[in-house]
């Protein structure tokens, strides 16, 4: 069933045209890696789906399914689309002083119970739900006492975007460049998480410049973006082969 | 990234901008021997308390304005000020003698505030002293208190029942010759609160004192004064509001406060005087001296103030440490937006041996704001093993704003410790997208960021206060931070 429909987008920032017709399916269960070179509009393409107010949407559509409807995501806020279930995992997590990480999680947690009607959970009962979310990612439980990403070092940023993760379970996660600049062991724990967080009903989408991730969080597609659109897309072993020729061949295919 | 600021909600929020309708009693404006000795008589002043007067008046006389502070304003014109404004009561010349004689538009003024008088109404576990212009109109709790021996009322009574404590204490810890306020202060003050904690006595309530600023053109110039004696203790709080006018209105208090041998005394403020609108017409000047003495051993005081409103702010709650062992606190959250501006802080001043004081200021400047801590740590030669830690942080939002820290240090004690630890702070528009991302709408990322900042002040605050300074807060950084 489809997730997310990305219909012809075209957006701009700072008025200069990044995405230029960009179209993107993805169904319930599937991983999807988007790779391509610098400035192909990767990050842009993350920034428009969270709803950033820099980027502006010129023309086009991305609908996401929520209680089986499809539902026009542009129209919504950033905070509605996270709590209907789309999460962006960012290049650059933002530090936040003096907001431990347990309240920040809390205060995100509550946030889409409240949007859903559940009742919110207390400091005691979210305690233990923190605890085994750091066990199961293999993360030291000094994370949840810490402020949100203050002198934590790049590896650990992106570890507590998993957690992150782990603690709102979206439906949609859209990892933007998560495995650059980790090392391997931070490689794998953050690629074990996401792959511990897989279900049946929700779908993943990698952003990335290397095939090295691929290895562990295994695609179902891939696509290749260039100058704002997707020109390319296939199996896993199209990775395979960007990681071995570059990004030369397709263009120059496109081009006969 | 650009930074979103939207229109400041201020001006629509100030809630507590109505004038109440009541027919008031008011001196002809202008500033003068006469006048002084007109408040007096009308106070019907003991002697101690008019010679006070004219002496402070004479000297104030001879000073001029202060222009030391970072702050700029209009010289204050003290002839068009009226000194004196006071709700007609309604059985002539006195003052209402209980709460019940309170006139009922008063009452509902105070309820309206959030601070119901009455005696079925009243908030529970909080004694209230109600300040209305010039005049304290009403003090809640007193046969409760008088029970425990501890002495809550208007400085008025004080004078009246108790001149001998008055005389004993009046001026001993703010001289009228501190500085040109105090000077104007002292000749001119008509109303304010007196608590007198007995020996040996935990005052069983918080005690409270509400001033209100109600007539145009009047200045109010309250005058406070707490006395803990050895080994009792007393948390007071103090709420400030006023109309919003476009003229600029002055409050000039003093507040002293004197420690005995092991007693504490905790004052907490939240000042919310009208700041003016967005383009900075009209607000309240707000210089005001607060000093307190440990004037015994292991005596402590301890200053909690949220500023958040004022047009101008001029305060520096000070502690001198006279006692050995004696401790003084300042937690200071100060938060200006639109065009108001604050220079305020502490001063610490080590005088006995094994002395140690705390400074933690939060200061967070918004849209054309400028907001300045100032602060002095003092060791004098005497204070063997003086102790300071001093955190002073500036949080910038927007990028209009001014913030500046002006530490000053004078260490006559080789002795002493004394620590500074200052850091700057941006809230960014990444900050607020990013955990809207995550689900957390405007007011619940702006509320998380300002308690993240302000914890180390907020949880000095008495419960019942911060709450309200917390929710204050928050809706004034609101229309700041986009």
């Amino acid at each position: 069933m489809t997730m997310l429909e990305i219909k012809n987008l075209h957006a701009t920032v700072d008025g200069k045209e990044i995405l230029k017709g960009l179209s993107l399916k993805v169904n319930e269960g599937e991983v999807h890696a988007i790779m391509g070179p610098n400035g192909s509009g990767k990050s842009t393409l993350s920034k428009v789906l969270a709803g950033h107010p820099d980027y502006e949407v010129t023309s086009g559509e991305v609908n996401f399914e929520v209680n089986l409807r499809m539902r026009n995501v542009l129209d919504m806020s950033p905070e509605d689309r996270a709590r209907n279930g789309i999460f962006l995992a960012y290049q650059y997590p933002v530090e936040i002083p003096g907001v431990p990480n347990s309240v920040f999680l809390r205060a995100a947690f509550n946030a889409v119970c409240k949007y859903q009607g559940a009742k919110e959970v207390s400091e005691e009962a979210f305690a233990p739900v923190l605890k085994e979310k750091c066990k199961l990612l293999g993360m030291d439980e000094k994370f949840i006492d810490r402020e949100v990403n203050v002198a934590f070092s790049g590896g650990e940023k992106k570890r507590n975007e998993i957690l992150q993760m782990a603690i709102i379970q979206p439906r949609l996660a859209f990892l933007d460049e998560t495995d650059s600049g980790l090392d391997v062991d931070s490689l794998r724990i953050v690629s074990d998480g996401v792959n511990k967080l897989r279900r049946k009903d929700n779908a993943v989408v990698l952003v990335t410049h290397y095939q090295r991730i691929l290895n562990y969080i295994v695609p179902d597609f891939v696509h290749v973006l260039y100058q704002g659109k997707i020109i390319k897309s296939g199996g896993k072993e199209l990775a395979l082969e960007i990681e071995e020729k570059g990004y030369d061949w397709i263009l120059k295919d496109l081009a006969h | 990234m650009a930074e979103i600021v939207k229109e400041s909600l201020t001006d629509r929020e100030y809630k507590y901008g109505f004038e109440t309708q009541i027919e008031t009693e008011f001196f002809p404006k202008g500033l003068s021997e006469d006048i002084v000795n007109l408040i007096a008589d009308k106070r019907n002043d003991p002697p101690f308390v008019r010679e006070f007067r004219i002496k402070a008046y004479r000297h104030w006389l001879t000073l001029k304005e202060p222009t030391w502070a970072d702050v700029s304003y209009a010289p204050v014109d003290f002839q068009e000020i009226r000194y004196y404004s006071a709700p007609k009561s309604k059985k002539g010349g006195e003052g209402p003698k209980s709460l019940d004689e309170i006139d009922p538009e008063l009452l509902e003024t105070f309820n309206k505030l959030g601070i119901p008088l009455s005696e079925q109404k009243r908030l529970t576990g909080v004694a209230i002293d109600a300040v209305f212009d010039s005049v304290s109109v009403g003090t809640t709790h007193q046969e409760e208190l008088a029970a425990a021996g501890v002495i809550f009322c208007s400085l008025t009574e004080a004078i009246q029942n108790h001149p001998e404590i008055v005389e004993k204490y009046l001026g001993s810890v703010v001289p009228y010759k501190d500085n040109y306020y105090a000077a104007l202060n002292s000749a001119v003050f008509t109303d304010g609160s007196f608590v007198f904690i007995p020996k040996g006595v935990r005052c069983p309530l918080d005690l409270s004192t509400y001033f209100r600023i109600n007539a145009r053109e009047t200045g109010q110039f309250e005058r406070t004064l707490i006395v803990a004696e050895e080994g009792s203790y007393v948390s007071y709080l103090e709420g400030c509001t006023a109309p919003m006018r476009d003229e600029n209105q002055l409050h000039a208090a003093v507040v002293e406060l004197v420690a005995l041998e092991k007693a504490e005394i905790k004052y907490s403020t939240v000042q919310n005087w009208y700041a003016g609108d967005k383009e900075g017409k009209g607000g309240i000047y707000n210089f005001v001296t607060k000093r307190g003495i440990c004037q015994g051993a292991h005596s402590k005081i301890s200053w909690t103030q949220v500023e958040t409103g004022s047009a101008i702010t001029w305060k520096y709650p000070s502690v001198i440490l006279k006692g050995d062992h004696s401790a003084g606190e300042f937690y200071s959250v100060a938060l200006t937006n639109n065009k108001m501006q604050a220079d305020t802080g502490t001063k610490m001043i080590h005088i006995g041996k094994n002395t140690s004081s705390r400074i933690i200021s939060k200061g967070i400047s918004c849209d054309d704001s400028r907001n300045t801590y100032r602060g002095q740590v003092k060791i004098f030669p005497s204070a063997e093993n003086a102790r300071n830690f001093s955190q002073c942080d500036s949080m910038l939002v927007g990028d209009r704003c001014t913030a500046n820290t002006h530490p000053y240090l004078e260490v006559k004690n080789d002795s002493a410790i004394v620590e500074h630890e200052a850091t700057t702070s941006k809230i960014s528009a990444d900050q607020i997208f990013y955990m809207k991302s995550r689900g957390i709408d405007e007011e619940g990322a702006v509320s998380l960021l300002l308690h993240g900042f302000c914890k180390d002040v907020f949880k000095t605050l008495p419960l019942e206060f911060s709450v309200e300074a917390v929710k204050l807060l928050e809706m004034k950084l609101e229309g700041s931070v986009g």
